[in-house]
């Protein structure tokens, strides 16, 4: 092989292998969900009220993955349903979350945590109504949780009725859904809480345990608290 | 080891010097007797995991006595490296080839017996220590072959993707994400899993077992100092492994009398709906599930949700 071509081909792999590393860095490393802030222009610590906006879904339409469930959050600013898991809020701050429960019915595995958890009162209220326990397994009541484990925060989803015609097009805005509420505290420091949901509801994989449930964007996420 | 020995070379024979065995014996002995001293004494009670429990200590008194015996070996070979270097190092203007080597039945038999003794002597032990703590904290499986005297207070570890329960069956079988232990009263670990393979490690008690999901996997431990323990995962289980994990809390039997009550009361709601307690959980199956739910196809991974095909890779 002459000189030149050696040269050549050296060229050709270092550019693949420079174009390649760039790729990993700019989709993978770079490339994440966007973070929602909410409560920007809040003071922490003062205890001031924020409000934040999500909804689950029994698909995601708008990723490669149409069939997985998936929970989007409503921007702050704009208004849009976006789709993420991430969002930010003040650290001392009284948090007012509002769910939009658009999928349907699956069973805990565990059926203790149809019980509420780390809300103010250790309630929620599913249309209106206060309820402190939702028993998934007496009837089509229990879409999926929001659960964050490190602040004890437990909260069953409740769900459309079992012969509803559920919203087939992500993010939902109409169809039949419940409107789930409830307010807790954020702690006084700052830190990263995951959130995820206990439905094995990773219909596909064993056991309902993978694929949406262990993908950030769909059935799991992260609070920020900022202080 | 046959350059330490005069007798293994002819040129050592001939130097007819020191004997370069008892001056490493004189140098290492004084050695090993403070290291040890340091480590039973100073070191030993500061080793993991503590001594929280009766795992926990016997845990803490095996690493001693492991360290004990190994520190002389240790300083052994570190005692004849430098003397080595020291002692038989190339001078200046000695350009001779050493002599050469031969075997030493002497020196080949004393290591073998020697180390051979250590060996068994540690397997003897840690049979011994293992029979004698009851399982020394580790999982026995679901037929513990190794148990305590008496009714040991039982615990249900459940584990889920990524957090443990708990479940007290001798307190009508409430379920709760709280552990709390009495001191004093040895302790039961039920641990099984509902999803993927996890394990329950519970740090400063010296307990850890796997959590098997259709496997009830025991380990017995009896709390001996209160205070505050963590709880880990200890098997990759998920995205949120590292994120799986717990306090639970050694208190006085009143007061652990006090809070198993008051925790009964206060989650009879919730105990009302779940299963009966057993020592597994199939995952696949909820039996209690409403018949409507079973008519419509959900009935867990067999129903509607987790088709025939299942699992399925993306």
């Amino acid at each position: 092989m002459s000189l030149p071509v050696r040269i050549a081909t050296l060229a050709v792999a270092f550019v693949a292998v420079a174009v390649g590393v760039a790729f990993v860095v700019v989709h993978y490393l770079l490339g994440g969900l966007p973070v929602e802030s909410f409560g920007s222009g809040v003071r922490p610590d003062t205890g001031a009220q924020v409000n934040v906006v999500m909804q689950e879904d029994p698909q995601n339409t708008v990723t490669s993955k149409p069939d997985w469930v998936s929970y989007f959050i409503k921007s702050p600013t704009t208004g849009a349903w976006v789709h993420t898991t991430l969002f930010t809020v003040p650290a001392g701050s009284k948090i007012n979350m509002t769910i939009l429960g658009y999928d349907g019915c699956t069973p805990l595995r565990n059926n203790y945590f149809s019980r509420v958890t780390g809300t103010i009162g250790n309630v929620i209220d599913v249309n209106g109504k206060p309820t402190s326990v939702i028993n998934s397994w007496s009837g089509c009541n229990v879409g999926h949780t929001f659960s964050i484990p490190a602040l004890n925060l437990n909260v069953p989803m409740a769900t459309p009725s079992l012969t509803a015609s559920l919203c087939g097009t992500s993010p939902c805005t109409s169809g039949p859904h419940t409107v789930v509420t409830f307010s807790f505290m954020t702690p006084r420091h700052a830190g990263n809480f995951i959130w995820q949901c206990r439905v094995p509801c990773g219909g596909g994989f064993l056991d309902g345990f993978g694929g949406p449930m262990q993908t950030i964007g769909f059935m799991m996420g992260n609070m920020q608290v900022v202080a | 080891m046959a350059a330490a020995t005069p007798a293994a070379t002819p040129a050592a024979g001939a130097d007819a010097g020191p004997s370069h065995g008892l001056r490493i014996f004189s140098i290492w002995l004084p050695l090993a007797v403070i290291a040890d001293l340091l480590i039973w004494i100073v070191w030993g009670p500061h080793l993991p995991p503590g001594a929280m429990s009766s795992s926990a200590s016997n845990q803490q008194f095996d690493i001693k006595v492991m360290a004990v015996l190994a520190a002389p070996v240790m300083l052994f070979v570190l005692t004849y490296f430098s003397y080595a270097l020291i002692t038989w190092r190339q001078r200046e203007g000695d350009t001779e080839d050493g002599p050469p080597l031969h075997g030493n039945t002497r020196v080949q038999a004393s290591w073998i017996t020697i180390t051979a003794g250590i060996v068994l002597s540690l397997f003897v032990f840690g049979t011994v220590e293992l029979v004698s703590s009851h399982g020394a904290g580790a999982g026995e499986g679901p037929s513990p072959i190794w148990k305590p005297g008496g009714t040991p207070l039982q615990v249900q570890v459940i584990a889920q993707q990524w957090k443990f329960t708990y479940r007290y069956p001798q307190f009508g079988g409430f379920e709760t994400t709280q552990l709390v232990l009495p001191e004093g009263q040895w302790v039961a670990f039920n641990v099984t899993s509902l999803d993927v393979i996890h394990s329950f490690w519970a740090y400063q008690l010296g307990v850890k077992a796997d959590a098997n999901p259709g496997s009830d996997n025991v380990a017995y431990t009896k709390p001996e100092l209160q205070g505050r323990f963590v709880v880990r995962c200890s098997e990759l289980c998920g995205l949120w492994h590292g994120a799986m994990f717990d306090y639970g809390r050694v208190v006085s039997p009143s007061a652990f009398r006090s809070w198993a009550d008051a925790t009964r009361v206060q989650l009879a709601a919730v105990t009302k709906i779940l299963p009966p307690y057993a020592t597994t959980y199939d995952p696949t199956v909820i039996p209690q599930l409403n018949k409507a739910l079973v008519k419509a196809g959900i009935g867990g991974a067999n129903g509607y949700y987790y088709p025939p095909q299942d699992p399925v890779q993306p």
